[in-house]
């Protein structure tokens, strides 16, 4: 009874990821065909005038621009299955191996981006909760404060100009090394772009962690341990936080989401070759195939980030367990 | 669980430290990958890497820039856009003009190691006109009837009628000689042209990289050992790495970047373009139609104004023709300077004295002055009761539009060609393949335009296109503005580049880096 229950609402939960993702490419399909230009007006600008009749004939037959949306849509969908995610002409190079490439560079960054936050927000974010309205409390929201309203391309740009002009030290104007090529020129690379995403996500995770902490502080559990005599260390890290940790994690899950597809600016601007670049230089060439499958694979990304926040609430919390 | 959580955050806390610490020890580092041989690897920073690789179909200025130096063409420019031999060494008209003889180099191989000759020439023209091939410079081989070649170094074109353009339409990188044995999907991947520098690698998105081609023909081999275009998505942030000695030459586009570039290790040049920008206007739409009403508008603008608001005043006023040969002078032209009565008196003639709406579609993205440019017009144009009912439209919108001739007036940053038959035959003439989009044509111009393609001399050619100009200006078929410059920024270890006025890197090949 309780097994088919739960097999049940896994059911539920699969089947309603599969119905996100079916809305996210009608989405998608739709959205970039009523973008005005097409990749033949993309590719060659106001010179696409010159093209005969015959000419444009042969270019649409070129990019598969002549069958009509129907088929588009069903055989992407219908290629996406059989992990065909299509071809970049711009790049000559399939969709899946660019996302191959793209997708683990994105992902290093995303998590070093949350590293650094969480490093910047929750032990900030505790130290402001220990004595609200003090000098401690305003330094932690001068941080908030900052983290969100420095716009990144801002904070990044700043900062590449002043250390390169300055010290003649910019690890991003040297070629992309992956990981595995360069590991410690990686690192450097990474350094300067998680640094400004991970600035401006330690702001929401400050305020959640202040929030929560104080929260939990007005518990009765607390006062209780304090009165067994626990140490106020252990009693702030093992039973403040630990309980605090939910909200924490809720919105650290919600921002890696976004991260996946969402920085696209700090990768432009550090020339971090990850997958919102990928999608950026696909809107432009109008490289529809490049979108679709893109932004496909980053929205289950973005499933599975969420659906695994939901796994770890029932690991740290027993009582959502319980329930 | 917590704990665990912590010393994964202890341990990353470790790792962010070290980071900083070893970041700090790491000074410019000279270009990564270099081909080796002697004269190094030069480094081009460029914002996005070509958007083909095929060269016929090529329009994109950073896909040019690449290919030019690996595909050769027939004839070329020299730095002040003159024609000169390329592969052909010498090319001759038939007294009646209708064939031209083209004599080839000798010696000459393709990347792959393969000779060229007349055969490849005559299997690229006929794929260049073949409608198939999709290839942008078909309307440039128009009065090519039939293409010959009688013997493995001369090719004869068959003529439908005398083209003077022909030797200077041949030198664009659309028109590179292929190999008869290579395919567009094979060239797509494999790079494969008779010029001074050949593909080595390409990272998609990242990185291209060339390798001097030591069989070139030219006199002078290329000194450098190879050159990368390196992926640099942001103008400011190549300007950082030129800064930080990663990268050694870049264009710029935006004039606000290269003052900051300017200075330091950094000497910037500044080269007028062949680029112009203009208010093009629809003369079969609306009010337009009306003579009177265009020149009004050629009176009430002061280009110098726009130029100064809208660009920093960083470029010149411009006539029509803006290669240096056939430069027109600014000076002729109704209304030279801005003209409000005069402007009043045509409205008056057009019997429009309480003044015209004019839609104009400008575009935002395409280039960075274009919504100022749109704005200071609007506001020169409204003091002589023109309206200009500016649509500011993103800039696939734009094109879309501006392909279809479907507006009645578009500022617009138009492409410049050093042959002025080249750069306005295709708007300007009845039957051009531009001129639905240019909206203006006359008898008088058609016959010009036939003269100056019949007329082998200079000085004459010259004469005609002067003409040309001047029935341009008088009837207002468009109105010109101004042309802005291209800036070069190199660091003081490059040396002997020469900017080109077309904003091409042809002079990679003369390049050293010390």
């Amino acid at each position: 009874m309780l097994r088919a229950l739960v097999r049940h609402r896994v059911v539920w939960r699969v089947a309603g990821m599969l119905g996100t993702l079916l809305g996210v490419a009608v989405f998608v399909f739709v959205t970039l065909r009523a973008i005005p230009g097409d990749q033949i007006t993309a590719g060659l600008g106001t010179e696409a005038a010159a093209l005969t009749p015959a000419q444009r004939e042969a270019l649409e037959r070129y990019y598969g621009l002549d069958q009509s949306p129907f088929t588009q849509f069903f055989s992407w969908l219908g290629n996406m299955f059989s992990g065909n995610f299509g071809y970049s002409a711009r790049s000559q190079q399939s969709v899946l191996d660019l996302t191959l490439h793209s997708l683990p560079v994105t992902f290093e960054l995303a998590v070093f981006s949350i590293v650094l936050a969480l490093l910047i927000g929750v032990p900030l974010g505790m130290l402001a909760a220990s004595r609200t309205n003090s000098a401690r409390d305003a330094l932690g929201q001068i941080v908030s404060l900052g983290g969100l309203s420095i716009p990144s391309f801002l904070l990044a740009t700043t900062l590449l100009s002043v250390l390169a002009a300055s010290f003649g030290f910019n690890p991003n104007g040297q070629g992309f090394a992956g990981p595995l090529d360069d590991p410690l020129l990686n690192l450097q690379q990474m350094f300067l772009p998680a640094l400004v995403l991970g600035f401006g996500i330690a702001a929401p995770i400050l305020r959640t962690t202040r929030t929560a902490v104080l929260e939990v502080r007005s518990n009765d559990f607390v006062r209780t341990a304090r009165a067994k005599g626990v140490p106020p260390r252990r009693l702030q890290v093992r039973h403040v936080l630990g309980n605090a940790l939910v909200p924490i994690v809720t919105m650290t899950g919600l921002q890696f989401g976004y991260l996946l597809g969402g920085a696209v600016v700090v990768e432009q601007v550090f020339s971090v070759p990850g997958i919102g670049r990928q999608v950026l230089l696909g809107i432009q060439q109008k490289e529809y195939a490049v979108v679709q499958s893109t932004v496909l694979v980053i929205a289950l990304a973005f499933v599975i980030v969420n659906l695994l926040t939901d796994l770890l609430y029932r690991i740290i919390d027993p009582r959502v367990r319980a329930s | 669980m917590p704990r665990g959580a912590f010393s994964a955050i202890g341990a990353a806390a470790a790792l962010s430290i070290a980071l900083t610490s070893c970041s700090s020890s790491s000074g410019p580092v000279s270009s990564t990958g270099a081909a080796g041989a002697s004269g190094g690897t030069l480094v081009v920073g460029v914002t996005t890497d070509p958007d083909t690789l095929f060269p016929w179909k090529a329009t994109q200025f950073q896909a040019v820039n690449v290919l030019t130096n690996i595909y050769g063409t027939l004839t070329e420019f020299d730095k002040d856009l003159n024609v000169v031999p390329g592969l052909a060494e010498s090319w001759k008209p038939a007294e009646d003009g209708k064939t031209l003889t083209l004599t080839l180099r000798k010696g000459v191989t393709f990347g792959d190691g393969s000779a060229f000759d007349s055969k490849d020439v005559k299997h690229s023209l006929d794929k260049i006109m073949d409608e198939a091939t999709a290839a942008v410079a078909r309307a440039s081989l128009s009065s090519v009837k039939s293409v010959e070649a009688p013997d493995a170094n001369t090719v004869v074109l068959n003529l439908i009628a005398p083209d003077a353009a022909l030797p200077a339409n041949l030198a664009t990188v659309n028109m590179a000689m292929l190999s008869s044995d290579d395919t567009e999907e094979k060239l797509n991947t494999t790079p494969n042209g008779t010029g001074p520098f050949l593909m080595k690698k390409r990272v998609a998105s990242q990185s291209i990289t060339l390798a001097r081609n030591d069989k070139y023909w030219g006199g002078e081999k290329p000194k450098l050992g190879g050159v990368e275009f390196r992926v640099i998505p942001d103008e400011s942030s190549i300007v950082s790495a030129m800064q930080s000695g990663n990268v050694q030459l870049a264009v710029f586009n935006d004039p606000l970047v290269a003052q900051t570039a300017q200075g330091g290790a950094i000497t910037v040049a500044k080269t007028p373009q062949l680029n112009y920008h203009a208010l093009q206007l629809n003369a079969t739409h609306g009010e337009l139609k009306d003579l009177n009403v265009r020149l009004a508008i050629q009176c009430a603008v002061d280009r110098k104004q726009v130029l100064d608001t809208a660009a920093l005043g960083e470029g010149e006023v411009t006539g029509p023709i803006t290669s240096p040969v056939f430069k027109s002078d600014p000076q002729q032209r109704p209304c030279p300077t801005r003209d409000l009565a005069k402007a009043a008196e045509y409205l008056g003639k057009a019997g429009k004295a309480g003044g015209v709406t004019i839609k104009t579609m400008v575009s935002q993205g395409e280039y960075a002055t274009s919504v100022n440019e749109a704005q200071n017009l609007k506001a020169q144009l409204a003091e002589a009761k023109i309206n200009l009912d500016l649509e500011v439209l993103e800039s696939g919108a734009f094109v879309d539009k501006w392909v279809a001739g479907d507006f009645d007036a578009a500022v617009a940053l138009n492409g410049g060609r050093p042959d002025p038959d080249g750069m306005y035959g295709r708007y300007f003439t009845s039957k051009g393949n531009l001129n639905k989009v240019a909206g203006y044509s006359s008898p008088e111009l058609d016959k010009l335009f036939a003269e100056g393609k019949a007329t082998t001399d200079q000085a004459e050619r010259k004469a005609i296109y002067a003409k040309v100009s001047a029935e341009l200006e008088n009837n207002a078929a468009w109105i010109w503005l101004f042309t802005g410059y291209t800036y070069t920024g190199t660091t003081l270890q490059v040396k002997g580049f020469v900017p080109m006025a077309s904003g091409s890197l042809q002079y990679l090949r003369t390049t050293t880096l010390s």
